[in-house]
């Protein structure tokens, strides 16, 4: 179990700075995240696009900003769990919480902070009715272990780096490989366009362009994928596996069933005080909160997370007394083991 | 000062929205929507980086074509057509007046 002044639930900029309001409190954090690295959107949608609005900074890439916080926070430690997701939460007899995420790794904390911004990131799913029947039996949204495609038949659906780098490298240990997409052009990285191209003409890869898997079948392992191609015509593609590969996508998650009032998708918070949700000590920052007024604006969330870990100090440290002092009076930061 | 244009969105249960909207403060279609409270999220903010705002361009309107950006978006999305376009990336303009657009499915 893995206990923490103050867990925060998200790993995006909203987060990380609330490590270093909270460090300047002498309050240690964790974090959890379902990706697999810190940043959130910034890292997972958007790491090469330019931000004008951070003070201070008049131009600032998404990546480089988080690469900046990760650095601002260092020296106060945190802890993260990463690649897991928050799915369940109660509170046990001493009135801590206890979260445990989809993996079974437990976390307890006397306050909880959902940094979660727009949710939890999940594959996006193809919408073919009978799909869910051969989820994990063949039909897999994120690779785990290339090796059970050794001697397989493999369709590939994407055109972005991740299925052109899985054609490439399954080409060599499959049976068979097909890649099937929507148009003729990719938007990998050139070099993975030619080297996907260059195993096509060798004959190597089925290259299936202007088309799109539209059905699945099976007894109980999925067996064969049909393709509808632009120009009408239909092929079906006797295959073990099936990899959808189409990007992730956020979805609010477990924490729409935690009790927390929601409107529109986002967790109502009193602004006006500590950005505290319905239940008492747990909070909610960034982009995952709503009030009156609300702005998605990442300063905004750093602004919150500021203003929330005073009131998860008090929680943390009911006797102690707090007294805010300015970074530059303190000459530095401190730091925690 | 540019006037405003009449566009009309069709949503996901058929229903259709007759909108005025203005053409002189850099709009683009998905806000809009997210003005009148129609249903679209927007996700990304208008980076054609979500496809939640995914749309077909039902009139005969002649579009600009859409950037590599947007394509690419447009192939992780599903049910996708010709006609197929991210409200994001379609600004007000004056030559718009009288557009149809219907909402595309959600997938999960």
């Amino acid at each position: 179990m893995i206990q923490t002044d103050l867990l925060i639930i998200g790993a995006g900029p909203t987060g990380l700075f609330s490590v270093f309001e909270a460090g300047l409190l002498k309050m240690r954090c964790h974090l959890i995240d379902s990706l697999p690295q810190p940043g959130g959107q910034l890292t997972e949608i958007y790491p090469k696009k330019p931000i004008y609005d951070i003070p201070g900074f008049p131009i600032v890439n998404a990546g480089e900003l988080v690469d900046n916080l990760m650095e601002q926070i260092k020296p106060f430690n945190p802890g993260f769990t990463l690649g897991e997701s928050a799915t369940t939460i109660h509170k046990d007899n001493h009135g801590q919480f206890i979260v445990t995420t989809d993996k079974g790794t437990t976390h307890r904390a006397p306050s909880v902070a959902i940094a979660g911004g727009l949710g939890v990131f999940t594959p996006r799913r193809p919408p073919i009715e009978n799909l869910t029947n051969f989820e994990q039996k063949g039909v897999e949204y994120i690779i785990r272990d290339p090796d059970m495609y050794r001697d397989k038949k493999v369709v590939i659906s994407g055109g972005g780096d991740s299925a052109l780098d899985w054609t490439i490298y399954l080409a060599d240990i499959a049976t068979e490989v097909s890649l099937v997409h929507r148009r003729t052009s990719f938007r990998g990285h050139l070099d993975s366009v030619d080297k996907v191209m260059a195993l096509a003409n060798a004959g190597k890869v089925n290259l299936i362009t202007n088309a799109e898997v539209k059905e699945v079948s099976g007894s109980n392992f999925l067996e064969s994928v049909t393709v509808h191609s632009k120009d009408g015509s239909t092929q079906k593609i006797e295959c073990d596996h099936w990899l959808p590969l189409f990007g992730l996508t956020p979805t609010l998650g477990p924490i729409g069933d935690w009790g927390l009032t929601i409107e529109k998708n986002s967790i109502v918070v009193d602004n006006s005080l500590d950005y505290q949700t319905n239940i008492e000590g747990i909070y909610a920052i960034g982009d995952v909160n709503t009030y009156p007024g609300k702005l998605k604006l990442i300063l905004c969330g750093f602004h919150e997370g500021t203003i929330m870990v005073q009131s998860a100090f008090k929680r943390a440290y009911p006797d102690k007394k707090l007294s805010f002092k300015y970074t530059t009076v303190m000459g530095g930061v401190g730091s925690l083991e | 000062m540019s006037a405003d244009i009449n566009i009309t969105v069709i949503d996901r249960e058929g229903q259709q929205h007759n909108l005025i909207a203005p053409t002189d403060m850099n709009m683009n279609l998905m806000e809009v929507c997210k003005s009148h409270e129609l249903p679209v999220k927007g996700t990304c903010g208008g980076m054609a980086m979500c496809a939640s705002c995914h749309c077909y361009i039902e009139s005969a309107h002649v579009l600009k074509n859409p950037s590599e950006d947007e394509e690419d978006m447009l192939d992780q999305a599903f049910f996708v057509e010709n006609k197929s376009r991210l409200g994001c990336q379609i600004f007000m303009s004056s030559d718009l007046e009288g557009l149809l657009v219907t909402l595309a499915p959600e997938s999960d």
